[in-house]
């Protein structure tokens, strides 16, 4: 059964090649395939509930020779994650680009994406993981470009450039530590770590590269333009998967790697960064006047929260009130994945219908479209953190856990990003909900496309009222060196 | 022992069912959403009559679903629930046939009624809310649910009344949650219980305690509008009259008053906040809210906003009851929530008719409408008299019992001098609406007349729900010592909460 964890992988990969040379049924490639996904993904949550932590090595080789995979609670939860998101927005995407001469370019790098989120979730060696990176931005900076107009086209150049700067970054550090220990198996390489210069430079490295992969404040300047000029689809999984399988790595290397070297000193640093991300993106979001801009740095404030997470997770001693936190990222990191890919899949539901997203503009979007208002505010919710979203939830244990910690700051920084969010997004709900001049033509919704309300409805309700089993799983089978 | 565990649920269910369907309804099948609505109201009504006997009987209904580690949605049915959730359905009821008959041919009423039942379950959800947290749960739905309903006219004035109406609650919610998670990481899942449950946990530092009882109270004081968070209950009169009806009577600004009980009696217990030295403050702002909501009320011309600073200040009989520690005082608070909520939505109601039937907005185009819509306006008089406390209307009862309990607690001093006041200011800005209304001759032709020839003053949707209302507290001041009063009902909750 451990074979199971090589498909997430290789069936995407495989299915890229077949749309590339079957372009005449590219859309049942494409669905199919994120179905199959979904199928393997339940099936892997399901082993890991079931017997525990699954590793596996490929090729008959032994640990630190073949391709090393591994799957705990964490990877499991967040592979799911990836599948369900990946197939709404390839069932968003059959519509998105029907008639359109990109749609052909589309799918084979989409499906090639998929692969690469999967790689990286998996993989247990850092030159692996180094390879599904450089995967992952070469295919998202493609699957940007495929976005109308010159902007688009801009974007993808400089996401390309900083993507090739970022994993130029970590492939040094991933020399350095192989020059010094000799191998680039994460369980070998846990055990072996030593508090010395070269491992401290290791990390920075290790550390600059990803921040500047997913967009931590200040490095988070490329991110607007990219994930505002992308198509819809595309944009939905980068905000809502490529900077979060990101962070899950760096996650993976502070936690389970460089555990023994890291510092309060050097996590509050991060939770510093995170608290100012929270307020500048929201900030940039108040003043954004569309849609999907606003979607984007709504993103970089959300990827914020993750980081005060973070900053408390890596300083607190190991029992239960860890195990809390870390089970509160994981809700965190899932609603907003879900909220972030059904706000953006809306916006280009509106962009399409109403031929434009201006905010300011939007007078009339609750009469022509109200399925897609419908998903949008419940994604709102979600991303605020009102009840009965997972986000309020998690937000609840992050602001329990720094009260009981003492880091004021924490409490301050989440209330405050809190408000400011609930400004951006009131702010476009009462656009949407005004009643708009009438020289639009008036559009009426047929056959509303649902995977924005579905990823909407999981954000809010599923994970609100039935994240419990997600607590119990990463109790039982651990996760994050727990 | 199965319904036992679903009687809440249900309740619950009851309210949202429908408000979900009609979400889903056309505009056009006005027939289906009318009795979507009236089953569901019809049915609440029902079943909370099933939870007043089963908890009168001393059955315990709760509910338990555990959303976190250490975050359990609990729903509960004591006695002090119970009171609260009879309040809310039966205006509910009274008020979705008032909403049917008020928003006849007008827009978006799928989108109206799909939130009025939201709002109406949050409303029953906090109040059958059995721990701090569920309660800040539904205090936020509250907020979201309500927020579309002010709106909902979509005038440039009614944007800006919701928006204002949303910075303060939601500000406010935030605040409550700091002040709930602070608490809770101190002393552990904050279930309420009758007489207290924090004098018994160990360790805990006074002074943060203040600090937290500050941060609730403020949570809650800007839905309660405790003056000077209550800047938004005038600017949100920009609402449809139902909707301004449900607000002031029962939903929002009860809530606040409702969590201010929750937290003074449920969780601090009276005598330790008392031993806190927190009941003083909190007595010094209800004090000063109700003279000054009294004062502002005063000068205003418009109907509706009158009313609104009427509210402000008759709230705080709830938070001042609550401040004053003695069995009594504790009756008058918590009877004046069932009180203020019959008198005050009979008020709106009548209101609403006259913006409706006659175009009426104004105190000073009230001239004679006595004559011309008395069925309206007699129920008009009977709110009005009840709010300055005349007997044999219910706020004599409420009245009486917060003196009574200022005695005893030895706070007559400062208490009576303000009921006095109050009173006094009550009759000077109602008196003279009725003696308009009732003595002064009528226009030649009124602003608008749009009543339907019929044998009634108005639509009968609209007259029959303040006549209600008008009798309901009416016969609340007259049947109050009767058996199986709501006044008995709170004696049986004052006599649990002292120990």
């Amino acid at each position: 059964m451990t074979s199971l964890l090589i498909l997430p992988v290789a069936l995407p990969l495989l299915m890229s090649l077949l749309a590339l040379i079957w372009p005449a049924r590219v859309n049942q490639i494409g669905v199919a395939t994120g179905l199959l996904i979904v199928l393997i993904g339940s099936a892997i949550v399901a082993l890991v509930a079931g017997n525990g932590v699954q590793s596996q090595v490929l090729g008959g080789w032994q640990a630190g020779l073949g391709i090393a995979l591994y799957a705990d609670g964490l990877t499991a939860v967040m592979l799911l994650m990836s599948a369900l998101i990946g197939l709404a927005a390839s069932t968003f995407a059959c519509r998105y680009f029907a008639g359109k001469p990109t749609l052909v370019q589309f799918w084979p790098l989409w499906l090639l994406l998929q692969a690469a989120i999967s790689a990286l979730l998996l993989s247990a060696d850092l030159f692996n993981l180094y390879v599904a990176l450089e995967l992952l931005g070469l295919s998202a900076v493609a699957l940007t470009a495929l976005g109308s107009g010159r902007a688009a086209l801009k974007a993808a150049v400089d996401y390309l450039l900083l993507g090739l700067v970022g994993s130029l970054v970590f492939l040094a550090a991933v020399v350095l530590i192989y020059a010094r220990y000799g191998t680039l198996d994460m369980l070998l390489l846990g055990a072996m770590l030593q508090a010395e210069p070269i491992t401290w430079v290791a990390l920075a490295l290790f550390t600059t590269s990803l921040m500047l992969k997913c967009a931590l404040f200040p490095l988070h300047f490329w991110l607007p333009a990219v994930h505002a000029n992308a198509p819809a689809p595309v944009s939905a999984a980068l905000s809502a998967l490529v900077v979060k399988v990101v962070f899950y790595l760096l996650l993976r290397l502070w936690v389970d790697l460089f555990a023994p070297v890291i510092t309060p000193a050097l996590a509050s640093v991060l939770g510093v960064l995170g608290a100012a991300a929270i307020l500048w993106g929201s900030f940039c979001a108040i003043r954004a006047e569309r849609l999907k801009l606003l979607a984007a740095y709504s993103t970089i404030a959300q990827l914020g929260y993750l980081f005060l997470f973070f900053s408390l997770l890596v300083v607190m001693p190991e029992g239960a009130q860890r195990q809390l936190l870390y089970g509160a990222l994981l809700l965190f990191a899932l609603t907003h994945g879900f909220a972030k890919s059904a706000l953006f899949l809306a916006a280009g539901e509106v962009q399409q219908r109403l031929g434009h997203d201006r905010i300011a503009e939007l007078g009339g979007f609750a009469r022509a479209l109200p399925t897609t208002l419908f998903a949008t505010a419940l994604a709102g919710i979600a991303l605020i953190g009102l009840p009965p979203s997972g986000s309020f939830l998690a937000k609840w244990q992050l602001m329990a856990q720094a009260l009981s910690l003492g880091h004021w700051y924490v409490v301050l920084v989440v209330a405050l990003g809190s408000l400011l969010a609930c400004i951006y997004l009131f702010r476009l709900l009462g656009c949407a909900f005004s009643p708009g001049l009438d020289k639009a033509p008036p559009v009426v919704e047929r056959r509303a496309q649902l995977s924005p309300v579905m990823m909407a409805l999981i954000a809010t309700i599923v994970l609100g009222l039935g994240s419990h089993p997600l607590w119990q799983l990463l109790a039982d089978v651990g996760g994050g060196g727990v | 022992m199965m319904l036992n565990q679903w009687l809440p649920l249900l309740i619950l269910a009851s309210s949202l069912v429908p408000g979900l369907l009609i979400f889903y309804l056309s505009e056009r099948r006005s027939g289906l959403r009318t009795w979507l609505n009236m089953s569901g109201a019809v049915l609440k009504l029902l079943l909370v009559g099933v939870m007043i006997w089963g908890v009168f009987h001393e059955q315990v209904y709760e509910s338990r679903w555990t959303l976190a580690p250490g975050l359990e949605l609990v729903l509960h049915a004591d006695a002090l629930s119970v009171l609260f959730v009879t309040l809310s359905t039966v205006l509910w009821l009274v008020t979705t046939v008032y909403a049917i008959g008020y928003l006849e041919r007008s827009p978006c009423r799928s989108r109206f009624f799909g939130f009025f039942c939201l709002c109406v379950t949050a409303t029953v959800g906090l109040a059958l809310a059995g721990n701090l947290f569920t309660f800040v749960l539904f205090y936020e739905a509250l907020t979201l649910a309500t927020y579309p309903l002010v709106a909902h006219k979509g005038t440039p004035e009614a944007v800006r009344g919701a928006r204002t109406y949303l910075a303060y609650t939601l500000g406010g919610g935030m605040v409550l949650l700091v002040g709930t998670i602070w608490l809770q990481t101190l002393a552990g899942p904050l279930e309420f219980a009758q007489g207290g449950i924090l004098e018994s946990i160990p360790g805990l530092d006074p002074t943060t305690l203040r600090w937290i009882f500050l941060l609730l109270i403020v949570g809650l004081g800007v839905k309660a509008a405790l003056v000077p968070l209550h800047g938004w209950l005038p600017q949100a009169m920009v609402a449809p009259a139902p909707v301004s009806a449900l607000l002031h009577a029962v939903a929002v600004v009860k809530a606040g008053a409702f969590g201010i009980v929750r937290v003074v009696y449920d969780v601090y217990g009276i005598e330790f906040s008392a031993s806190l030295g927190l009941l003083g403050p909190l007595g010094a702002a209800a004090a000063l809210t109700i003279v000054y909501g009294s004062v502002r009320a005063l000068s205003q011309d418009n109907l509706k906003t009158r009313l609104a600073y009427s509210t402000v200040s008759q709230v705080s009989y709830i938070a001042l009851g609550t401040a004053i520690l003695g069995p009594l005082a504790t009756v008058g608070g918590l009877v004046h929530l069932v009180h203020q909520g019959l008198m005050k939505i009979t008020l709106f109601f009548a209101a609403g008719n006259y913006a409706e039937t006659l175009g009426i907005h104004r105190v000073s185009e009230m001239d004679g409408v006595g004559r011309r819509m008395p069925g309206t306006t007699l129920a008009f008089t009977v709110g009005a008299l009840g709010m300055i406390g005349v007997p044999p209307v219910a706020g004599f009862i409420s009245k009486w019992f917060l003196a009574l309990g200022s005695v005893e607690a030895g706070a007559a001093a400062w208490v009576i001098p303000v009921l006095m006041i109050s009173s006094l200011l009550n009759a000077l800005y109602f008196l003279p609406i009725l003696y308009r209304a009732w003595f002064k001759p009528a226009p030649e032709e009124w602003p608008l007349d749009s009543s339907a020839a019929g044998p009634l003053e108005t639509a009968g949707a609209l007259l029959w729900p303040p006549v209600a209302t008008a009798v309901l507290a009416l016969a609340a001041g007259l049947l109050a010592a009767a058996p199986f009063s709501h006044l008995e009902w709170v004696q049986l909750i004052a006599a649990r909460e002292y120990r």
